[in-house]
Protein backbone atom coordinates (compact mmCIF):
# COMPACT_ATOMS: atom_id res chain seq x y z
CA UNK A 1 0.00 0.00 0.00
CA UNK A 2 1.39 3.41 -0.64
CA UNK A 3 -1.04 5.01 1.62
CA UNK A 4 0.33 3.67 4.78
CA UNK A 5 -1.80 5.69 7.66
CA UNK A 6 -4.39 8.45 7.56
CA UNK A 7 -5.42 10.17 10.81
CA UNK A 8 -8.45 12.25 9.93
CA UNK A 9 -10.02 14.62 12.80
CA UNK A 10 -13.18 16.17 11.96
CA UNK A 11 -13.05 18.64 14.92
CA UNK A 12 -10.17 20.14 14.54
CA UNK A 13 -10.99 20.03 10.55
CA UNK A 14 -7.25 18.34 9.91
CA UNK A 15 -6.26 15.14 8.28
CA UNK A 16 -3.02 13.98 7.98
CA UNK A 17 -2.14 11.27 5.21
CA UNK A 18 1.43 9.25 5.45
CA UNK A 19 2.60 7.76 2.17
CA UNK A 20 5.70 5.49 1.59
CA UNK A 21 7.00 5.82 -1.81
CA UNK A 22 9.97 3.97 -3.12
CA UNK A 23 12.72 6.01 -3.45
CA UNK A 24 14.97 8.12 -2.00
CA UNK A 25 14.06 11.54 0.22
CA UNK A 26 16.13 13.55 -2.38
CA UNK A 27 14.61 12.21 -5.35
CA UNK A 28 10.67 11.90 -3.67
CA UNK A 29 11.40 15.69 -2.84
CA UNK A 30 11.43 16.01 -6.36
CA UNK A 31 7.70 15.59 -6.77
CA UNK A 32 6.89 18.81 -5.05
CA UNK A 33 10.11 20.53 -6.24
CA UNK A 34 9.96 19.98 -10.44
CA UNK A 35 6.91 21.57 -11.33
CA UNK A 36 6.96 19.38 -14.45
CA UNK A 37 6.25 16.39 -12.00
CA UNK A 38 4.40 17.97 -9.65
CA UNK A 39 1.82 18.81 -12.84
CA UNK A 40 1.65 14.65 -13.63
CA UNK A 41 0.45 14.15 -9.67
CA UNK A 42 -1.90 17.07 -8.59
CA UNK A 43 -4.78 17.06 -11.11
CA UNK A 44 -7.30 14.38 -11.03
CA UNK A 45 -7.38 12.59 -14.16
CA UNK A 46 -9.57 14.67 -16.99
CA UNK A 47 -8.31 17.91 -14.99
CA UNK A 48 -4.48 18.45 -15.57
CA UNK A 49 -2.80 21.36 -13.71
CA UNK A 50 -0.34 23.58 -14.82
CA UNK A 51 2.07 25.93 -12.81
CA UNK A 52 2.52 29.36 -14.04
CA UNK A 53 5.14 29.92 -12.04
CA UNK A 54 6.68 27.79 -8.87
CA UNK A 55 9.59 29.42 -6.62
CA UNK A 56 10.20 27.15 -3.33
CA UNK A 57 11.31 29.76 -1.69
CA UNK A 58 9.83 31.39 1.73
CA UNK A 59 6.88 34.30 1.22
CA UNK A 60 7.13 33.49 -2.87
CA UNK A 61 3.56 33.19 -4.16
CA UNK A 62 2.93 29.83 -6.54
CA UNK A 63 -0.01 29.83 -8.80
CA UNK A 64 -1.41 26.88 -11.12
CA UNK A 65 -4.78 25.96 -12.73
CA UNK A 66 -6.44 22.97 -13.38
CA UNK A 67 -8.56 22.86 -16.81
CA UNK A 68 -11.87 21.39 -16.98
CA UNK A 69 -12.82 18.55 -19.97
CA UNK A 70 -14.78 21.45 -20.92
CA UNK A 71 -12.07 23.46 -20.79
CA UNK A 72 -12.76 25.97 -17.61
CA UNK A 73 -9.41 26.91 -15.88
CA UNK A 74 -10.05 26.43 -11.87
CA UNK A 75 -6.75 28.94 -10.11
CA UNK A 76 -5.10 28.30 -6.98
CA UNK A 77 -2.22 29.81 -5.08
CA UNK A 78 0.07 28.38 -2.72
CA UNK A 79 2.40 31.33 -0.91
CA UNK A 80 5.81 28.94 0.55
CA UNK A 81 5.97 29.95 4.66
CA UNK A 82 8.75 27.54 5.14
CA UNK A 83 10.88 25.25 3.15
CA UNK A 84 13.73 23.03 4.05
CA UNK A 85 14.33 20.72 1.20
CA UNK A 86 14.20 18.16 0.73
CA UNK A 87 12.74 17.13 4.49
CA UNK A 88 10.01 20.30 5.07
CA UNK A 89 7.67 22.38 2.97
CA UNK A 90 4.69 24.28 4.52
CA UNK A 91 2.46 26.33 2.59
CA UNK A 92 -1.04 28.40 2.62
CA UNK A 93 -3.25 27.90 0.04
CA UNK A 94 -6.01 29.23 -1.25
CA UNK A 95 -7.86 30.26 -4.40
CA UNK A 96 -7.49 32.55 -7.59
CA UNK A 97 -10.45 34.43 -9.82
CA UNK A 98 -10.83 33.89 -13.21
CA UNK A 99 -7.39 35.88 -13.72
CA UNK A 100 -5.28 33.58 -11.75
CA UNK A 101 -5.30 36.34 -9.02
CA UNK A 102 -5.26 35.36 -5.62
CA UNK A 103 -8.64 35.82 -4.60
CA UNK A 104 -8.71 37.38 -1.05
CA UNK A 105 -12.18 37.22 -0.04
CA UNK A 106 -12.23 33.18 -0.20
CA UNK A 107 -10.32 32.09 3.28
CA UNK A 108 -7.00 29.94 3.06
CA UNK A 109 -5.99 26.66 4.40
CA UNK A 110 -2.29 25.45 5.32
CA UNK A 111 -0.35 22.41 4.06
CA UNK A 112 2.65 20.79 5.46
CA UNK A 113 4.48 18.20 3.78
CA UNK A 114 7.31 16.25 5.70
CA UNK A 115 9.52 13.81 4.12
CA UNK A 116 11.93 11.63 6.08
CA UNK A 117 13.91 8.62 5.50
CA UNK A 118 12.64 5.21 6.43
CA UNK A 119 14.45 1.82 5.52
CA UNK A 120 15.55 3.72 2.56
CA UNK A 121 12.60 4.22 1.51
CA UNK A 122 10.76 8.19 1.89
CA UNK A 123 8.09 8.35 4.48
CA UNK A 124 6.14 11.36 3.33
CA UNK A 125 3.30 12.71 5.36
CA UNK A 126 0.84 15.62 4.24
CA UNK A 127 -1.15 17.58 6.98
CA UNK A 128 -3.92 20.04 5.77
CA UNK A 129 -5.31 22.43 7.91
CA UNK A 130 -8.82 24.18 6.94
CA UNK A 131 -9.95 26.88 9.07
CA UNK A 132 -13.57 26.47 8.61
CA UNK A 133 -15.90 23.72 7.18
CA UNK A 134 -16.70 26.32 4.01
CA UNK A 135 -13.06 26.51 3.23
CA UNK A 136 -13.08 22.48 2.84
CA UNK A 137 -15.92 22.45 0.77
CA UNK A 138 -14.05 24.90 -1.40
CA UNK A 139 -11.18 22.80 -1.55
CA UNK A 140 -12.69 19.63 -2.34
CA UNK A 141 -14.36 21.47 -4.72
CA UNK A 142 -12.48 20.69 -7.56
CA UNK A 143 -11.24 17.14 -6.07
CA UNK A 144 -14.29 15.72 -4.82
CA UNK A 145 -15.94 13.76 -8.07
CA UNK A 146 -12.09 12.61 -8.22
CA UNK A 147 -12.56 11.07 -4.30
CA UNK A 148 -16.37 9.71 -4.99
CA UNK A 149 -14.76 8.19 -8.59
CA UNK A 150 -12.02 6.94 -6.44
CA UNK A 151 -13.55 5.69 -3.68
CA UNK A 152 -15.87 3.36 -5.52
CA UNK A 153 -12.66 2.52 -7.55
CA UNK A 154 -11.21 0.76 -4.51
CA UNK A 155 -14.16 -0.76 -3.61
CA UNK A 156 -14.14 -2.23 -7.06
CA UNK A 157 -10.38 -3.27 -6.61
CA UNK A 158 -10.90 -4.63 -3.17
CA UNK A 159 -13.65 -6.92 -4.23
CA UNK A 160 -11.87 -8.06 -7.42
CA UNK A 161 -8.65 -8.41 -5.51
CA UNK A 162 -6.69 -7.55 -8.10
CA UNK A 163 -4.20 -4.84 -8.06
CA UNK A 164 -5.50 -1.76 -9.83
CA UNK A 165 -2.74 -0.87 -11.88
CA UNK B 1 -14.67 2.61 3.55
CA UNK B 2 -13.40 6.03 2.05
CA UNK B 3 -17.19 7.76 2.14
CA UNK B 4 -17.46 7.43 6.11
CA UNK B 5 -15.43 7.78 8.48
CA UNK B 6 -15.35 4.83 11.07
CA UNK B 7 -14.15 6.17 13.53
CA UNK B 8 -17.03 9.25 13.68
CA UNK B 9 -20.18 7.56 12.12
CA UNK B 10 -19.34 3.70 12.64
CA UNK B 11 -19.31 1.13 10.55
CA UNK B 12 -21.78 0.64 7.70
CA UNK B 13 -23.17 -2.58 7.42
CA UNK B 14 -22.23 -3.84 3.85
CA UNK B 15 -26.13 -3.21 2.43
CA UNK B 16 -25.99 0.16 3.40
CA UNK B 17 -22.59 0.55 2.14
CA UNK B 18 -23.66 -0.88 -1.20
CA UNK B 19 -26.81 1.10 -1.33
CA UNK B 20 -24.51 4.81 -0.62
CA UNK B 21 -22.27 3.79 -3.50
CA UNK B 22 -24.60 2.68 -5.72
CA UNK B 23 -26.18 6.04 -5.29
CA UNK B 24 -23.33 7.73 -5.53
CA UNK B 25 -22.25 6.11 -8.86
CA UNK B 26 -24.09 8.43 -10.56
CA UNK B 27 -22.61 11.61 -11.63
CA UNK B 28 -25.80 13.45 -11.82
CA UNK B 29 -27.11 11.77 -8.17
CA UNK B 30 -23.41 13.02 -6.77
CA UNK B 31 -23.93 16.76 -7.95
CA UNK B 32 -27.90 16.28 -6.47
CA UNK B 33 -26.07 15.80 -2.80
CA UNK B 34 -23.63 18.17 -3.70
CA UNK B 35 -26.24 20.55 -4.25
CA UNK B 36 -28.63 19.69 -1.21
CA UNK B 37 -25.85 19.59 0.61
CA UNK B 38 -25.64 23.46 0.67
CA UNK B 39 -29.04 24.09 0.91
CA UNK B 40 -32.87 22.83 0.24
CA UNK B 41 -33.59 22.46 -2.69
CA UNK B 42 -37.57 21.18 -4.67
CA UNK B 43 -37.26 18.69 -6.32
CA UNK B 44 -38.50 20.68 -9.70
CA UNK B 45 -35.59 23.33 -8.64
CA UNK B 46 -33.61 20.74 -8.95
CA UNK B 47 -34.84 19.50 -12.13
CA UNK B 48 -33.70 22.59 -13.92
CA UNK B 49 -30.42 21.61 -14.37
CA UNK B 50 -30.01 18.36 -15.46
CA UNK B 51 -31.22 17.70 -19.39
CA UNK B 52 -33.75 15.18 -18.20
CA UNK B 53 -37.65 14.65 -17.28
CA UNK B 54 -38.58 15.92 -13.83
CA UNK B 55 -39.66 12.37 -13.03
CA UNK B 56 -35.91 11.31 -14.00
CA UNK B 57 -34.99 13.47 -11.37
CA UNK B 58 -37.52 12.55 -9.04
CA UNK B 59 -36.48 9.18 -9.57
CA UNK B 60 -33.03 10.36 -8.57
CA UNK B 61 -33.76 12.11 -6.16
CA UNK B 62 -35.69 8.40 -4.27
CA UNK B 63 -32.22 6.23 -4.97
CA UNK B 64 -30.21 8.76 -2.49
CA UNK B 65 -33.28 8.82 0.06
CA UNK B 66 -32.90 5.59 0.30
CA UNK B 67 -29.29 5.32 0.46
CA UNK B 68 -30.04 8.07 3.54
CA UNK B 69 -28.17 10.89 1.85
CA UNK B 70 -30.81 12.96 1.32
CA UNK B 71 -34.42 13.64 3.31
CA UNK B 72 -37.58 14.73 1.34
CA UNK B 73 -40.50 17.00 3.13
CA UNK B 74 -43.54 17.67 0.98
CA UNK B 75 -44.22 21.30 1.43
CA UNK B 76 -47.92 22.32 -0.02
CA UNK B 77 -46.80 20.97 -4.03
CA UNK B 78 -43.18 20.93 -3.56
CA UNK B 79 -40.62 18.00 -2.99
CA UNK B 80 -37.85 19.58 -0.81
CA UNK B 81 -35.05 17.87 -0.85
CA UNK B 82 -31.48 18.47 2.29
CA UNK B 83 -28.53 16.98 1.85
CA UNK B 84 -28.56 14.93 5.20
CA UNK B 85 -25.81 15.21 7.16
CA UNK B 86 -24.97 17.08 10.07
CA UNK B 87 -22.15 19.45 10.61
CA UNK B 88 -19.50 16.40 11.91
CA UNK B 89 -20.74 14.27 9.85
CA UNK B 90 -20.38 16.58 6.71
CA UNK B 91 -16.95 17.25 8.42
CA UNK B 92 -16.10 13.75 7.82
CA UNK B 93 -17.62 12.96 4.69
CA UNK B 94 -15.46 16.10 4.14
CA UNK B 95 -12.07 14.67 5.03
CA UNK B 96 -13.21 11.19 3.70
CA UNK B 97 -13.43 12.95 -0.28
CA UNK B 98 -10.04 14.62 0.89
CA UNK B 99 -8.55 11.12 1.68
CA UNK B 100 -9.42 9.61 -1.76
CA UNK B 101 -7.56 12.75 -3.16
CA UNK B 102 -4.74 12.33 -1.63
CA UNK B 103 -4.80 8.64 -2.06
CA UNK B 104 -5.28 8.89 -5.58
CA UNK B 105 -2.28 11.35 -5.50
CA UNK B 106 -0.01 9.34 -3.78
CA UNK B 107 -0.72 6.63 -6.57
CA UNK B 108 0.17 9.12 -8.95
CA UNK B 109 3.38 9.97 -7.33
CA UNK B 110 4.11 5.96 -6.83
CA UNK B 111 3.76 5.72 -10.49
CA UNK B 112 5.96 8.35 -11.68
CA UNK B 113 8.78 6.71 -8.94
CA UNK B 114 8.69 3.75 -10.78
CA UNK B 115 9.10 4.54 -14.16
CA UNK B 116 12.16 3.32 -15.94
CA UNK B 117 13.91 6.75 -15.69
CA UNK B 118 12.41 7.33 -12.19
CA UNK B 119 10.25 9.79 -13.96
CA UNK B 120 13.19 12.27 -13.88
CA UNK B 121 12.22 14.73 -16.44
Amino acid sequence: MTVTNVHKDPDQLTMAITVELDATVERAWQLWADPRQLERWWGPPGYPATFVDHDLTVGSRITYFMTSPEGDKYYGWWEVLAVDGPRRLEVKDGFGDDTGQPNDDLPTGTMVVTLDERDGRTEMVITSHFPSLQTMEQVLEMGQEEGMVQAIGQIEGILADTPST
Amino acid sequence: MVIYNHMVVGLLDEERADRVFRALADATRRDIVVRTLEGEHSVSALARNYPMSFAAVQKHVAVLEEAGLVTKERKGREQLVRGNVDTVRRAAQLLDALEAVWRARAERMSEILAEPNGGTT
